[in-house]
């Protein structure tokens, strides 16, 4: 599969359901103590994600599954995060 | 004597980790507090089937051995005999929960390089089989190179054999193996694990996982925020409704105990001390046991379902306008029923400002000591009627202080945030784990914690307050035709409160109950009692506490009274832990200042505006 330039987005662009692989972290942007927690969470290139809920209000925070566990993070976190969405959509097994 | 050999249960959060340590020790465990730190430490003993005494130690949940805040410092430096107060462990029970491996093993990699002897149980086998995953244990055990046994920590399965395993480690290798030491990277480790999980899995069918379903509703935008509304509105209806008939019991026992102790003694001033001093003012506290309860017993099932931490999601956005983390939510949660534990729980906030607001406005949530004051004020005053189908009018009332510290809290948090405690902020990661049935003898055991803390402190603190108001109450003696609340120590001392309190509307009564509360709130309830049953008289006594308030105080009053206790820092307790979690006497003093001045204002805005409505 080639995968072009522009179809990576940001962790908080991806709609709710859709699978992605994570292709990069911009660790700089994030504090020392909120990337060890990312990493602690198992935030790394080539992990699956998946943003699964949104919180109430200005949909955020968003709770993305990474791996096999579910976090909560602030949008502003998952704007770090560099996505590469699976091609076509697959019905969600959650 | 060698002491027995300990051993440390250490594992993520969520692992099932404290549920393991409950299933091994059952109730034979302690509570402490490591030395100079906040961190509880729970410790238990139990017999391996060898009879070999055994000390288990329950350490804080850790992702990893670079920690990220101070629960996590301490599972740091036990495990590397850095600890004040703890030994080393002598072995290790590493807790995994079988449906997360692939996070789970990286710290299980970490640990397995220190050398310490380890056994690993795959915990929470059973849900890992019911979203569809078939584990190889004897695989994992192959590639980790120690024993892992599957257990079901809820349903105590997988027990015995671990102890087994446990009873072999220290018989046999009693040596420790030359540590690695932490040197890989967490990247290297994290990569390692995921491979180890990814053959460790026999099979993966997907399944529609009963948390994300139930996710999809307590989560939801609109359905979701209205569920946690009905949820912590029906436990506020339940902690006025369900405990009102075992509170009445207990207030029956106490009045009948008083009133037999009071008939077999001889009339006179230590009868006096007996009746009106502690029956009266312990009596008066005891009563409120049954709320403490019910709220500590929600907080309890939310937190154990795997609720609280969604709740926090939910309103991570409204604390974030105040300048909090949704993290702050179940510290704050946490101070409905007391503000020292909800103080303690603050450490989990990584970031330090965040932290620090927290613990300032923690106060202002209502703690379980104001419902004594709360409860007695509304049940004089306010009548026991419905303004709707199932609302009554006093619950509403109780809500509505509830809600009034809520956002005093908010706004408060959102000043200091723009003035003293710049900077910082904006994080909030936290794991949603799977739900989870809360398992009764889990809730139980922390119930019982709870109940004996309060006990104590109704038992230490506000009996010795009680007494010494006696005695100040009671000395010197009126003569005749005196009032014995004029003329007394504590009379003297109130009249110089009441110059102060006067124009909020607070009488000498108010006045003479501020000071002993400032050691427990609930002891205002207990301080008015004395005062009147000293006043009264014999006679007088078979009246409850509300028909005598009813009678003595204006409806402002009372109001402004409320609105005091809203905000008042009427709590050493508080102000001492504080000191202790900020590490010095700047903040307590801050925040002790600001809570007086809020509840100054508070309480003379209520009482103007009453009187300004005729309720004077």
């Amino acid at each position: 599969m080639i995968i072009s330039r522009n179809m990576t987005l940001t962790l908080d662009q991806l709609t709710i359901g859709h699978r992605a692989r994570i292709a990069a972290i911009d660790w700089a942007r994030l504090g020392d103590s909120d990337a060890s927690r990312l990493r602690h969470f198992g935030f790394d290139e080539g992990v699956a994600v998946e943003p699964l809920h949104r919180g109430p209000f200005g949909a955020d925070p968003l709770a993305v599954r990474v791996g096999r566990m579910t976090v909560a993070i602030r949008r502003a976190h998952a704007r770090a995060v560099q996505v590469i969405p699976e091609a076509a959509k697959s019905p969600s097994r959650g | 004597m060698t002491p027995a050999p300990l051993i440390a249960v250490v594992g993520n959060p969520n692992a099932g980790k404290s549920a393991l340590f409950n299933a091994l020790t059952g109730a034979r465990q302690k509570v402490g507090n490591y030395p100079g730190v906040t961190v509880e430490r729970h410790v238990g003993k139990l017999a391996l089937p060898s009879g070999r005494p055994v000390e288990l130690i329950d350490l804080p949940g850790a992702y990893g051995l670079d920690p990220n805040s101070p629960d996590e410092a301490v599972t740091r430096d036990v495990l590397l005999g850095k600890q004040l107060g703890e030994r080393l462990p002598d072995a290790l029970l590493i807790v995994v929960d079988a449906s997360n491996l692939d996070n789970h093993l990286r710290f299980t990699l970490q640990l397995i390089d220190l050398g310490l002897p380890i056994v690993v149980a795959l915990n929470m086998i059973d849900l890992a089989n019911r979203d569809g995953l078939v584990l190889d244990a004897a695989k994992l055990q192959t590639e980790l190179g120690v024993p892992v046994i599957e257990t079901v920590a809820v349903r105590k399965r997988g027990i015995n054999a671990l102890l087994a395993e446990l009873d072999t480690l220290l018989l046999t290798s009693r040596q420790i193996r030359a540590g690695v030491g932490p040197s890989h990277d967490a990247l290297t480790l994290q990569r390692r694990a995921r491979d180890i999980a990814l053959g460790a899995i026999v099979s993966e069918t997907p399944t529609r996982r009963l948390t994300h379903r139930l996710d999809g509703l307590l989560l939801h935008p609109i359905a979701g925020l209205a569920i946690l509304i009905v949820i912590l509105f029906v436990m506020f209806q339940a902690v006025f409704a369900w405990s009102a008939p075992p509170a009445d019991a207990l207030e029956a026992a106490t009045i009948a105990a008083g009133t037999a102790i009071g008939d077999a003694l001889p009339d006179g001033l230590f009868r006096s001390l007996i009746v009106d001093g502690i029956f009266a003012g312990v009596g008066a506290v005891i009563v409120f046991l049954p709320q403490i309860l019910i709220l500590f017993l929600f907080i309890l099932v939310l937190e154990s379902t795997g609720y609280m931490v969604r709740a926090a999601f939910l309103m991570d956005r409204l604390m974030s306008g105040a300048g909090l983390s949704g993290r702050a939510f179940i510290p704050l949660l946490s101070s409905f029923a007391c503000a020292v534990p909800g103080i303690m729980a603050t450490r989990t906030i990584d970031d330090p400002k965040d932290r620090l607001t927290t613990i300032l406005v923690a106060p202002l949530m209502t703690c379980s000591a104001r419902l004594p004051v709360y409860t007695l004020i509304i049940g004089a005053f306010i009548p026991a009627r419905n303004v709707g189908p199932g609302i009554g009018l006093q619950g509403l009332i109780m809500f509505a202080l509830y809600i009034a510290g809520i956002v005093g809290a908010l706004g408060v948090a959102l000043v200091l945030r723009r003035t003293v405690v710049k900077g910082g902020g904006g994080a909030f990661m936290m794991e949603l784990p799977k739900y989870q049935m809360p398992r009764l003898t889990d809730i139980a055991l922390g119930l019982w914690q709870r109940a004996a803390i309060f006990l104590k402190r109704a038992g230490g603190i506000i009996l010795v307050t009680t007494i010494i108001l006696w005695a100040f109450a009671s000395f010197p003696r009126a003569g005749p035709g005196q009032k014995q609340s004029d003329v007394s120590i504590a009379g003297k001392i109130a009249d110089g409160i009441h110059v102060v309190v006067a124009p909020i509307g607070f009488n000498k009564d108010i006045s003479l109950a501020l000071l002993p509360a400032m050691a427990a709130r609930e002891v205002a309830v207990a301080a008015i009692g004395t005062v009147y049953s000293i006043d009264a008289g014999d006679e007088a006594n078979l009246q409850t506490l509300e028909q005598k308030l009813a009678g003595r105080w204006s409806l402002a009053t009372a109001l402004a009274f409320l609105a005091w206790f809203v905000f008042a820092p009427q709590c050493i307790s508080t102000i001492a832990v504080t000191r202790r979690e900020t590490n010095g006497w700047k903040w307590p003093i801050f925040m002790v200042t600001y809570l007086f001045v809020l509840a100054y204002i508070a309480a003379g805005a209520t009482y103007w505006i009453a009187v300004a409505f005729g309720l004077g």
